[in-house]
């Protein structure tokens, strides 16, 4: 068995389907891209009802984030107006309808729309993940390649365990350790934040205003405000980076180790192929298709990951956003900036799938 | 992959109990590297687990304890020979509340496993051993669940069972529910996938034809087939559980500190701390979680590895090549993750194709090339 990405998790009802060489009429690419499809109705539908049953299990948003503050009358207004005194079912079914439009909800602190939230906050989120996934690229894929290599080795041994410790540490306490040396020990690197006060207004004046402070900063033609930019990204994106990393070691380490005992690279070393070769052309390409599939998950995890990060160093994203509405006990906003990303994750790991069927004809049925 | 799935295995019959053992068993036919690993995670475990039993006879202080002899400790306090890691901000002494926050993270994994393992191995069996339409209901609901940030469930199921102010037992259930609704799809589709391919057996149909009921049949000879990947599982399911409450902790909704020590809420606090230099408020109850998280991730690593033949360290891989077969924690690959082993966990936390209801096993590697 070598099959590389996963299988016979045996989900199949009838077994005699797995008959070999045995094809459905019309199955292939296009049966499975449609599938999968159609799969991300029922998942988006799941995540967004158990996010609706378990916000309202607390009760109505009004109570939570007004309560107190307001009397008894006024409160049962502003429940009234806001719809929250109608039958439960009433309600899930509007804000069914809503997602459908594109409405996540209007938050109660600060009365804006979720999605414009989402669209002037998700930009930095996307930029930190973007960094920490070139951290994680860069530091991670090498060394798995490396570790795989010197397999059982001091190196190996040292990488393995590494990547463990990376595992095993909260984001955000490497987060706190990586601050405490290089900006306050050392001085080295800012503290928190994304960009100085002096770079945020130079970006204002003269850049473009994509949200994404890296080609604001270089819009405004200032190499100052592009180091000051970058500054501010190292630690973050190391801190969130170094998490993900581990992962990928873990992963191409055991894949290119497993590719190397398959038939074809025996039948390649047996022909002569001197080991290095053997590694380079033979093992490492098929052991990289199951990073893309992981890459797409990262994506939840880096979600995850962002709130903590985002906290850490005050990098006002998504996720920093996201705490503050829960400190605020606006929970109109969380569950909407949740159910949210919830989409998001669930067409993220669609593309994924697509792109791993595309360049792995074995995902496909 | 280890097709013997016969129920007594290829360990000599006549092996003490304890040695066949799941984490006994590793321990003894593990060699070198691995074997370190998995002795430093087992050590790591114990001492962990020690601290929070002992912990009232190992803490100076209590957790909530801001004055000894009617004097107080004071805010921030440097490491001195009267608290060996200082105070923190509101004056508690770090080591001790470090200490008790063993305690609450104990609770929390205990919690959160058990409550994993009945109901996901429970689903699983059902689910897998009926099939029909509860059983795809299942698998896509399970595998939506599967794909969502367990920290974003966490901080709902907080939200919802302690409204984010949290006594003790408030932040353990939290936790742990959030742990366990993250967690089940694992347990779920590890059994599921088990149970499918046991119910084929000649054993299990030889039982059917004796004349046994579904409910002998699945407790008997199904389940107990079916859950030999589970130790692995565990391992990761106890490391996210203690990731999750130091992340609940560390966005403020950890444990009142008048209720327990948490480690989460000690480093919310720090945060600040790090920023004027103050170092010993975040370092000791961070190393404490990577410490705990460490620990049960090495074990599940080196159960992993020793799982998987093509992973195992190769030296004396003749000796123990006669037990491959119950070494095998993962007979047809965790989570059918293939090669990937451990890391296919990760690698499956979308839906991922197989999961399709339509799907089909590939059938092997010769109709690709």
């Amino acid at each position: 068995m070598t099959t590389i990405t996963t299988d016979e998790t045996g989900t199949a009802p009838a077994p005699s389907a797995t008959t070999p060489g045995r094809r459905r009429p019309g199955g292939g690419l296009g049966r499975y891209l449609l599938v999968r499809f159609l799969l991300i109705f029922p998942t988006i539908l799941i995540l967004v009802t158990t996010v609706f049953v378990m916000m309202r299990s607390t009760g109505d948003p009004i109570t939570a984030a007004l309560g107190g503050r307001l009397t008894p009358e006024q409160l049962a207004e502003r429940i009234h107006e806001a719809g929250y005194d109608r039958p439960l079912i009433q309600q899930y079914l509007d804000y069914l309808g809503g997602i459908l439009r594109g409405d996540f909800g209007t938050t109660i602190s600060d009365n804006r729309p979720v999605t414009e939230v989402l669209l002037t906050y998700g930009t930095a989120t996307l930029e930190l993940a973007m960094y920490a996934l070139l951290v994680a690229f860069v530091v991670g894929i090498p060394l798995g390649r490396l570790a795989a290599a010197r397999r059982d080795r001091g190196v190996d041994a040292t990488l393995r365990v590494s990547a463990v410790v990376a595992y095993a540490t909260p984001v955000f306490f490497a987060g706190m350790l990586l601050k405490l040396v290089f900006s306050v020990w050392l001085g080295w690197l800012p503290v928190a934040g994304r960009a100085s006060t002096g770079a945020e207004i130079q970006m204002q004046r003269k850049g473009s205003d994509t949200g994404i402070y890296l080609i604001d900063a270089i819009s405004t033609g200032d190499g100052d405000v592009v180091v000051d930019v970058l500054q501010h990204a190292v630690l973050p994106a190391v801190a969130l980076g170094l998490l993900t990393a581990g992962v990928f070691l873990r992963l191409v380490r055991t894949n290119v180790i497993g590719s190397l005992a398959t038939g074809y690279v025996e039948a390649a070393r047996s022909r002569g192929v001197p080991e290095r070769r053997l590694l380079r052309k033979h093992a490492w390409r098929p052991a990289l298709v199951p990073i893309i599939t992981v890459i797409g998950l990262q994506i939840a995890m880096l979600l995850a990951g962002a709130v903590l990060t985002e906290t850490t160093f005050e990098w006002k994203g998504l996720g920093f956003q996201l705490v503050q509405y829960l400190l605020a006990r606006d929970y109109v906003a969380v569950q909407g900036m949740v159910a949210l990303l919830a989409v998001i994750v669930a067409l993220t790991n669609f593309v994924v799938d697509v792109i791993a069927a595309l360049v792995d004809p074995r995902v496909r049925f | 992959m280890a097709t013997d799935t016969t129920p007594t295995g290829t360990l000599p019959e006549h092996a003490p109990r304890w040695k066949r053992l799941p984490v006994v068993h590793q321990l003894r036919t593990s060699v070198g590297l691995q074997r370190g690993m998995l002795v430093a995670g087992l050590v790591l475990t114990a001492v962990f687990v020690l601290t929070a039993v002992l912990a009232p006879l190992l803490a100076p202080y209590g957790w909530a304890q801001l004055r000894a002899d009617g004097e107080l400790f004071g805010s921030h306090v440097e490491p001195s020979s009267d608290h060996l890691l200082g105070t923190t901000v509101a004056g508690y002494d770090v080591l001790s509340r470090v200490i008790w926050g063993a305690r609450t993270a104990l609770y929390t994994i205990v919690i959160g496993v058990i409550l994993s393992i009945v109901i996901g191995v429970t689903l699983g069996l059902l689910s897998g051993y009926f099939g029909g339409w509860l059983d795809r209901v299942l698998v896509v609901v399970a595998d939506a669940i599967y794909a969502f940030p367990s920290l974003l469930l966490a901080i709902l199921a907080a939200i919802v069972i302690s409204g984010g102010q949290s006594s003790m037992w408030g932040g353990v259930m939290a936790t742990a529910i959030s742990i366990t609704v993250v967690f089940i799809p694992q347990y779920f589709r590890v059994v599921r996938a088990e149970v499918v391919r046991v119910k084929g057996e000649a054993f299990v149909e030889s039982a059917r034809v004796v004349g046994a009921g579904h409910v002998r049949i699945m407790t008997r000879h199904v389940l107990r087939n079916a859950v030999r990947t589970l130790p692995l599982i565990v391992t990761l399911n106890a490391c996210e559980a203690v990731l999750t409450l130091a992340g609940l902790g560390f966005l403020g909704f950890g444990i009142e500190p008048t209720a327990a020590g948490d480690w989460g809420y000690d480093l919310h606090k720090a945060l600040a701390d790090v920023t004027s230099g103050i170092w010993w408020t975040a370092i000791p109850p961070g190393v404490a979680i990577v410490l705990t998280a460490l620990g049960v991730t090495l074990v599940g690593e080196s159960l992993n590895d020793l799982a998987d033949p093509r992973l195992r360290t190769r030296r004396r891989a003749a000796l123990v090549a006669g037990e491959v077969g119950t070494t095998s924690v993962v007979p047809g690959g965790v989570l059918a993750a293939g090669p990937e082993g451990v890391d296919g966990l990760d690698a499956l936390e979308g839906a991922p194709p197989e999961i399709l209801p339509e799907s089909e096993p590939v059938s092997g590697p010769e109709e690709d090339r």
